[in-house]
């Protein structure tokens, strides 16, 4: 008879997990910094945008920098990352922490690689972000989305980014693009093509650095 | 092709073949008039008729609840009427245990000090004895003429001089007795004042309970109309619940504009408790969640706490005795002042979170403005004192709320049913207008229809007239009949 008096009490407390959100409003960001070749030149310009998204993310909010190089599929290439835990005062810890290895990755980086895999990146990314279970996911592709694969690498199979978004950064125009801007044009469209055919939720560029908070206008 | 254009008799000329067509159909439509009016009849009056009940309905339910209003009405008044005039006695008991308690004994003293007066202005009536007998025998020796005899005039000398003697020595006793006079009616100055203040006091305390007897008869007054049912009465209540709704309002909104300010103030180190990353439901956070339970436990005990104290009525808290409630007086306070050192607390942490963020972000920015910022340290205790404070008294500021809500919710009664009444009177205007339109509509379509086949109607009429002129009476089919002429239903 005992046991029936924690009855109300197990009722309440499967109310309560059943009235909590299921729903994950966390977000996870993977940015690609693109090194390979002159590209790897920008790396300041991706510190900076690395400090916005730190300024930005909050407690429970994922962040990865990967380095874009000749082949890109590879955890190795993961920079650093981080989960933010609850605790405000840990979150800022572990926000020293992040921008401390990026620093060091940009002061021991001596040359640019060969090639530059980008889709390679994007699939490491995608895996990345589905793995957080976040609520929302985006990949941040700081590069000149110009794609050199050397001929061993298979890139041209169908992706799947479902459920994250593309933000493609300070996509610099090359020697070549300035010849003929259609080239420009159509790497853009191509990458924007292939990333809404993989099922990505947006696709947009943000090449105006003093306004990275267009990087998060009008998520859902 | 269109199949309305099947219709034509000749494709060419539509104009022509509607004609045909209508004339083709006019005989139909007389065949049908008696049944297509009591159609339409039927049709408006199907409408008609339950708007027109559900109108009824609605005024009568309008009216009950009129009824019901103005007895729950009466009866809070009444109620409130009867707690002022118990608070009336109650203060004029208490007025005249503590003053005209110790009335004897004021009245002894006045009475004693009174005695006093008189037997010291007694004291100020006694003047000295008069002159002695043989002043007047010397006063008529002294009225002989001077005459040239020595001794008369030595003697007379002599006399004068005695005279002034006594003179002085009479002045000198009578300004000593003067002097004693004076001495005793200065003497009465303490008793005047003691008696003034003693009758200022009693004068006081008699206003005092004239001013309560006066506010006792006031509330009788509104008793006696509130007893009698009287409209008038009914009026005052209504529209003094109206007001104190609206004040009563005015100041809820003043009190969540606090809370508003409260929530902010402990939702940041909230968020570092519960964590920022969880969400109970939807985009609520369980920190925003959190924060608000902790302010509306801050009101419930604020409730209790005024509940207890006996300046709310909003729980039947009858059945406790005193000292329970001096218990639950203690217990509130005590929760209450733990929770105002709660906030304090998240205060301090919430300015530890802020200051934490912005050296963060200055680090990322490039850590140039740390130090600009060491320099006016001082200045950044401020907001964490002010945010200190503020965390302390919005709790016990909200405890006031109680007063305000239970003002709120008595008041809010009435209005809500005065509104409530309005708007099924106005729902009922509503169904009795649209009844009435229906109906008429029912009429006017009939007309038209009789319009539409003038021709045969007044061919009817005419044959009908022509049959009944000797004396016949017109059948059931005549057209434009008695019955149908002004007959205006509403």
């Amino acid at each position: 008879m005992r046991l029936l008096r924690f009855i109300p009490f197990l009722m309440l407390a499967l109310l309560a997990t059943s009235c909590a959100d299921q729903r994950s409003h966390a977000q996870a960001v993977y940015m690609l910094v693109d090194t390979s070749g002159t590209y790897s030149q920008e790396l300041d310009k991706a510190q900076h945008i690395v400090s916005y998204l730190l300024g930005t993310l909050k407690s429970g909010d994922s962040l990865a920098v990967a380095r874009v190089k000749s082949r890109s599929f590879s955890e190795k290439d993961i920079i650093a990352k981080v989960t933010f835990t609850k605790d405000p005062m840990q979150v800022n810890n572990q926000k020293r922490a992040f921008v401390d290895k990026i620093g060091t990755f940009k002061t021991e980086l001596k040359k640019g690689s060969a090639y530059t895999d980008i889709t390679g990146g994007v699939i490491q990314g995608a895996e990345f972000l589905n793995e957080t279970e976040a609520g929302q996911k985006t990949i941040l592709i700081f590069s000149d989305m110009q794609e050199e694969l050397d001929y061993k690498t298979v890139r041209d199979f169908p992706i799947n980014l479902k459920g994250i978004r593309i933000i493609a950064l300070n996509v610099t125009k090359l020697t070549t693009d300035n010849v003929d801007p259609r080239r420009y044009m159509g790497r853009l469209e191509w990458w924007e093509k292939r990333a809404r055919a993989a099922g990505a939720t947006d696709w947009r560029v943000v090449n105006d650095l003093e306004h990275l908070e267009r990087i998060f206008k009008g998520r859902g | 092709m269109d199949s309305w254009q099947a219709l034509l008799i000749w494709q060419g000329n539509p104009v022509l073949s509607l004609l045909v067509l209508f004339v083709m159909v006019i005989p139909i439509l007389y065949g049908a008039r008696q049944a297509m009016h009591k159609l339409l009849h039927a049709l408006s009056r199907a409408i008609s008729n339950p708007l027109r009940l559900g109108s009824r309905w609605l005024f009568k339910s309008a009216e009950e609840l009129r009824r019901r209003n103005k007895m729950v009405l009466l009866s809070h008044g009444r109620e409130e009427i009867a707690q002022g005039i118990a608070k009336e006695f109650d203060r004029v008991t208490n007025l005249v245990q503590r003053d005209l308690h110790g009335y004897p004994a004021l009245q002894r003293k006045l009475m004693d000090e009174i005695t006093r007066i008189e037997e010291d202005f007694q004291k100020c009536g006694e003047v000295p004895p008069p002159p002695p007998e043989w002043t007047k025998a010397v006063a008529a020796i002294a009225k002989i003429k001077p005459s040239s005899d020595g001794l008369v005039e030595r003697i007379l000398e002599d006399i004068s001089n005695s005279i002034d003697e006594i003179y002085e020595k009479i002045i000198a006793e009578y300004r000593e007795s003067s002097k004693k006079r004076h001495d005793i009616l200065k003497g009465f100055m303490p008793f005047w004042r003691s008696v003034d203040q003693s009758l200022n006091r009693v004068d006081k305390n008699m206003t005092g309970l004239e001013q309560s007897a006066a506010r006792i008869d006031e509330q009788m007054e509104k008793f006696k109309q509130i007893n009698a049912n009287t409209e008038n009465a009914e009026h005052t209540l209504a529209s003094s619940a109206t007001i104190l709704f609206v004040i009563s309002l005015l100041v809820m909104l003043i009190a969540a504009g606090g809370a508003f300010v409260n929530f902010w103030l402990i939702e940041r180190p909230m968020e570092a408790m519960v964590g920022g990353s969880e969400y109970i439901y939807g985009n609520l956070q369980a920190s925003y969640l959190a924060a608000m339970v902790i302010i509306f436990f801050e009101t419930l005990m604020g409730l209790f706490l005024m509940e207890s104290l006996g300046y709310t009525h909003l729980f039947p808290l009858n059945g406790i005795n005193n000292r329970m409630r001096r218990w639950m007086v203690w217990i509130a306070f005590t929760i209450l002042l733990i929770l105002a050192g709660v906030e304090v607390a998240l205060a301090v942490m919430r300015d530890m979170i802020v200051a934490a963020d912005v050296a963060l972000k200055q680090e990322l920015a490039g850590g140039a403005a740390v130090a600009a910022a060491a320099n006016i340290g001082w200045a950044l205790n401020i907001p964490k004192a002010a945010q200190m404070i503020l965390g302390f008294t919005l709790p016990f500021a909200l405890a006031f709320v109680a007063i305000p809500l239970e003002y709120l919710i008595h008041s809010g009664r009435t209005v809500f049913g005065v509104l409530l009444v309005l708007g099924i009177r106005g729902l009922g205007i509503m169904a009795r207008f649209l009844s009435s339109m229906t109906l008429q509509i029912g009429k006017g379509t009939e007309y038209l229809y009789d319009a539409v086949i003038f021709l045969p109607l007044i061919i009817e009429r005419v044959l009908v007239n022509r049959g009944s002129q000797p004396g016949g009476k017109s059948g059931d089919m005549a057209a434009f009949s008695k019955r149908s002429a002004g007959e205006h239903v509403l």
